[in-house]
């Protein structure tokens, strides 16, 4: 839900990266959070297992200047990937304005990333929402890893409604800010239509 | 679309505001916050500049909806009050209108007893501000206002966005 406040001449929306796990979700939101200046962001927060995998959410403020003397800010989310933790997963997507799917392009993670944009599918239908109609952008990410599936086979099995689809890779940083701006834009693009 | 917009309007804010500064002091809070359920601060009042506000409203709201699951595996529609007990400051969070979610930080110069009973009082106005600002709301969306000054936004003004 788009929070727009007339006297502190603010609009804050919301974006959530949502993906299976082990897909990159987190250090999309790591490499944002690196190459931001500091006076853009706010504390990146991680609530995550000893052994950093997201438990809940990684959160991360975001600062992008201002827009007809409005401060815009992003507030971008991760959900946790792995399948058993669905319940936190859909509590994270109440209120969202715009979904990153960050997709692992090894071959062997195909089925799961099928599997989690249903799960996205059936998890926004729960909220009223359809993603058909939500901002979303789609990152193939990972692209880095030698032998990783051909986009093309990639944009076959997991394109929605023929969204913005970036390559990436997170590690490096390639492709992160580019799909960041992607789903920025389309979010922007909806208040203009309201 | 209007219902995925919260719109405050600064005259809207400032009964918030004044609404919060009145609970703290009857309350001897040191901070208070009202922040919408998707964690986002919406007004504040007390000595906010000694906490990192847009990190509490999102740990807040995260904090919320999970208990808010708890509720609803139980049986529950929701557990309305939530109370974190620190060895020096303490944590009393509460519902409002369903929509908002009132974060009271206290110490030893107040008691949980005091700030349940002047946070019952405060939360009555709290809804009825919220209550007025659906309505002027829904009137809005129904006259189709062309008040919204994003309906100008350009391709270039977005851009600019990412290029600054």
């Amino acid at each position: 839900m788009t929070f727009i406040n007339y006297a502190a001449k603010e609009i804050n929306c919301k974006i959530v990266y949502y993906g299976p796990g082990l897909g990159g979700k987190t250090t999309n939101l790591q490499h944002i959070y690196t190459k931001t200046a500091p006076d853009r962001k706010g504390k990146m927060i991680s609530l995550a297992t000893e052994t950093d995998r997201t438990l809940f959410f990684d959160f991360l403020p975001l600062d992008l200047g201002s827009i007809r003397g409005f401060t815009t800010r992003f507030h971008l989310y991760t959900v946790p990937g792995q399948v058993f933790y669905d319940a936190s997963r859909k509590l994270i997507l109440k209120g969202v304005d715009g979904v990153v799917f960050v997709a692992d392009s090894q071959a062997e993670r195909m089925e799961a990333n099928v599997e989690s944009i249903r799960n996205l599918e059936s998890n926004l239908d729960d909220y009223g929402l359809k993603l058909v109609s939500l901002p979303y952008t789609l990152q193939f990410n990972k692209r880095d890893i030698p032998s990783v599936m051909p986009t093309d086979e990639m944009y076959r099995m997991l394109n929605y409604k023929r969204e913005p689809t970036f390559e990436a890779s997170a590690t490096t940083g390639f492709g992160v800010f580019e799909t960041l701006k992607s789903v920025a834009k389309q979010i922007l693009i909806e208040l203009r239509k309201k | 679309m209007s219902s995925t917009f919260l719109e405050v309007y600064e005259e809207e804010f400032e009964r918030l505001a004044e609404a919060l500064r009145r609970l703290r002091y009857a309350s001897n809070a040191e901070a208070i916050f009202l922040i919408d359920k998707n964690g986002q601060q919406i007004a504040a009042a007390g000595d906010v500049e000694n906490f990192d506000s847009t990190s509490l409203a999102s740990l807040t709201a995260g904090n919320v909806a999970a208990t808010d699951g708890l509720a609803k595996l139980i049986g529950e529609r929701e557990f309305s009050v939530l109370f974190h007990e620190g060895e020096r400051d303490h944590i009393h969070i509460s519902l409002v209108a369903e929509r908002a979610i009132l974060l009271v930080i206290f110490n030893e110069r107040s008691s949980l007893g005091l700030v349940r009973l002047r946070v019952r009082r405060a939360s009555e106005e709290l809804e009825q501000i919220f209550r007025e600002i659906s309505e002027r709301s829904a009137a809005e969306a129904d006259e189709q206002s062309p008040a919204s000054p994003f309906w100008e936004i350009t391709d270039e003004d977005i851009d600019s966005l990412f290029n600054e």
